[in-house]
């Protein structure tokens, strides 16, 4: 049953130094993700999880203040080993990135439209009419009216319409695997669902993969197959969404899952990580 | 409960519009209704959770109260007294009485002041007769009241995380010794672990302190946490209120049952 993994991440580990001082942001990160599956990266802030996701492609600073080792492999091919021009292919094209802030990861003085236009023109040459593509960008991410959004800058637009657009973006050179990065912390919740009802839709009628990167365990249930939990830069627990969601047994994991209210479920007090961590 | 809790504050059909912008001609275009004729009360020593959407306007209703946002029509009594009519003089004593913890604990504090700048700020305004060292004394102990070693007083915002820097802004706010706080979105741009600690911290310095508290937030879970009242605001207007249980096992109108809908479960 188990087809081959689309990514293999073998022992992934990123290092910064800094004036002298080495500082390891993640070590030893292993996973494999098939075609049409979400793995989701649980972790707060700092565990290295967004490292580790934007070490696949090298979106950090090259050496000597960032070194990256270990192997990823797509296609059987090892990504860490690819010289500039060849990743850059991969970059956008076969492995797309939605960050956390659409606000920020937009660039104000160009239109929506124009931006989007730039990754087809970049990655997909055979496109002749760019404008169309971009429309249907659009359309796909449930934008109603997508000529006058084509048409808008980012600052026109709400944090929702934003990350939609960001998503079109990431789309619109159809990749293989999607890397959503926080796609929802700076949005509403009710936002923050629609979001996520889209991803799944996509990920559904175009078989695509994503890596799902989330401090948030209430928007990993109902949304990923795997769930894989970091801390201090090291992967603490991984296993099938249902079962690390019901059966924690990592005391992290355990805090995590814990700290988040629940409706319906008043308690006295919240359980925080620390409490969780020192019970065990 | 065997008596009712009297009001600490009172909201009376309170509007903030904000004027059109003028077009080509000179028509002045239809007026934002940011708050559009909302009524209600906060019991003192409880806490009134108010939630809605980016846009429903409940943020501008907390900014309303303390005169961050401009009222255009209603009432804003505090323990009978109307400050919602006062000029910025004459509401000063009653700034004390209310503060405000702001949502983004990255840009709401002054990244160029340590703490103990940040801290001793109100206590000049307000307590002007404060001598240097008893202000750092204080401060010292507001360190502690939120779970932070007072060593930190003479570090900078940027030494901080964002969990540290949410409790430097709650000490802030408690640094005047106020009845009321304003929390708006206090725990939105937290991570969950962290959003844990800091309402734990909120509600046992209500418990110690006797605080009242309007927490605005857009996650009914976390809201329906910490109330004892909610008010949902869509669109500038109260759509729905009640206790807590209420409106999460009869919600009433549509949009409390897309909030209620989309907050995860599992």
């Amino acid at each position: 049953m188990s087809a081959a993994p689309l990514l293999k991440v073998q022992d992934l580990g990123v290092t910064f130094r800094s004036s002298g001082k080495e500082t390891m942001a993640s070590a030893n990160v292993s996973f494999e993700l098939r075609q049409g599956e979400v793995l989701a990266v649980v972790g707060e802030s700092g565990s290295g999880k967004s490292v580790s996701a934007l070490a696949l492609t090298r979106l950090l600073p090259g050496e000597p203040t960032c070194t990256i080792t270990g192997k990823a492999w797509l296609d059987g091919r090892d990504l860490l080993d690819l010289d500039e021009t060849e990743i850059s292919k991969v970059r956008g094209k076969e492995i797309a990135y939605v960050f956390q802030d659409p606000g920020t990861s937009l660039n104000p003085v160009y239109t929506i439209g124009f931006q989007i236009g730039e990754a087809v023109r970049i990655h997909n040459h055979h496109v002749t009419n760019v404008e169309a593509a971009v429309i249907k960008a659009l359309e796909e991410v449930h934008i109603n009216d997508p000529r006058k959004v084509a048409n808008q800058y980012p600052h026109e637009l709400s944090g929702g319409m934003q990350q939609r657009a960001m998503i079109a973006m990431a789309l619109a050179c159809n990749p293989r695997i999607l890397i959503a990065d926080e796609p929802t912390t700076a949005l509403d919740v009710t936002i923050q669902k629609e979001i996520m009802d889209l991803l799944g839709r996509l990920r559904k009628e175009r078989g695509m993969s994503i890596l799902l990167i989330t401090h948030n365990f209430g928007i990993v249930a109902n949304f990923a197959d795997h769930v894989q939990v970091m801390r201090h830069g090291r992967v603490v627990e991984s296993g099938t969404a249902e079962h690390v969601m019901n059966h924690p047994t990592d005391p992290y994991t355990k805090g995590l899952i814990a700290c988040i209210p629940r409706l319906g479920q008043r308690r006295r007090r919240l359980t925080t990580l620390n409490e969780e961590l020192s019970q065990s | 409960m065997s008596i009712a809790p009297s009001a600490l504050l009172e909201i009376r059909n309170l509007s903030v519009h904000y004027p059109g912008r003028a077009n080509w001609f000179f028509q002045s275009a239809e007026p934002k209704r940011a708050v559009d004729g909302i009524s209600f009360t906060i019991p003192k020593g409880k806490t009134v959770g108010l939630v809605g959407e980016s846009g429903s306007g409940k943020s501008t209703t907390g900014k309303a109260i303390i005169k961050l946002a401009p009222l255009t029509s209603g009432q804003i009594l505090y323990q009978g007294a109307d400050i919602g009519s006062m000029g910025n003089a004459g509401f000063l004593p009653w700034r004390k009485m209310i503060q405000m913890i702001f949502q983004d604990p990255y840009n709401s504090l002054n990244p160029r002041s340590d703490v103990l700048g940040i801290l001793s700020e109100p206590l000049e305004i307000h307590f002007p007769d404060m001598s240097k060292s008893e202000r750092e004394q204080r401060c010292a102990e507001l360190l502690r009241d939120v779970k932070l070693p007072p060593e930190h007083l003479r570090r900078h915002p940027h030494e901080f995380s964002g969990g540290q820097r949410q409790r430097i802004g709650i000490a802030r706010a408690l640094a005047v010794q106020p009845e009321l706080i304003i929390c708006d979105e206090p725990v939105s741009a937290l991570d969950v672990s962290v959003q844990a600690e800091v309402v734990n911290l909120l509600q046992d310095l209500q418990e110690k302190l006797g605080l009242t508290y309007l927490f605005i937030a857009h996650d009914l879970a976390v809201v329906e946490h910490v109330s004892d009242h909610i008010l949902v605001m869509s669109k500038g207007q109260i759509v729905e209120q009640g206790l807590p249980s209420e409106i999460l096992s009869n919600p009433q109108h549509a949009y409390t049952k897309t909030l209620l809908a989309a907050v995860p479960r599992f």
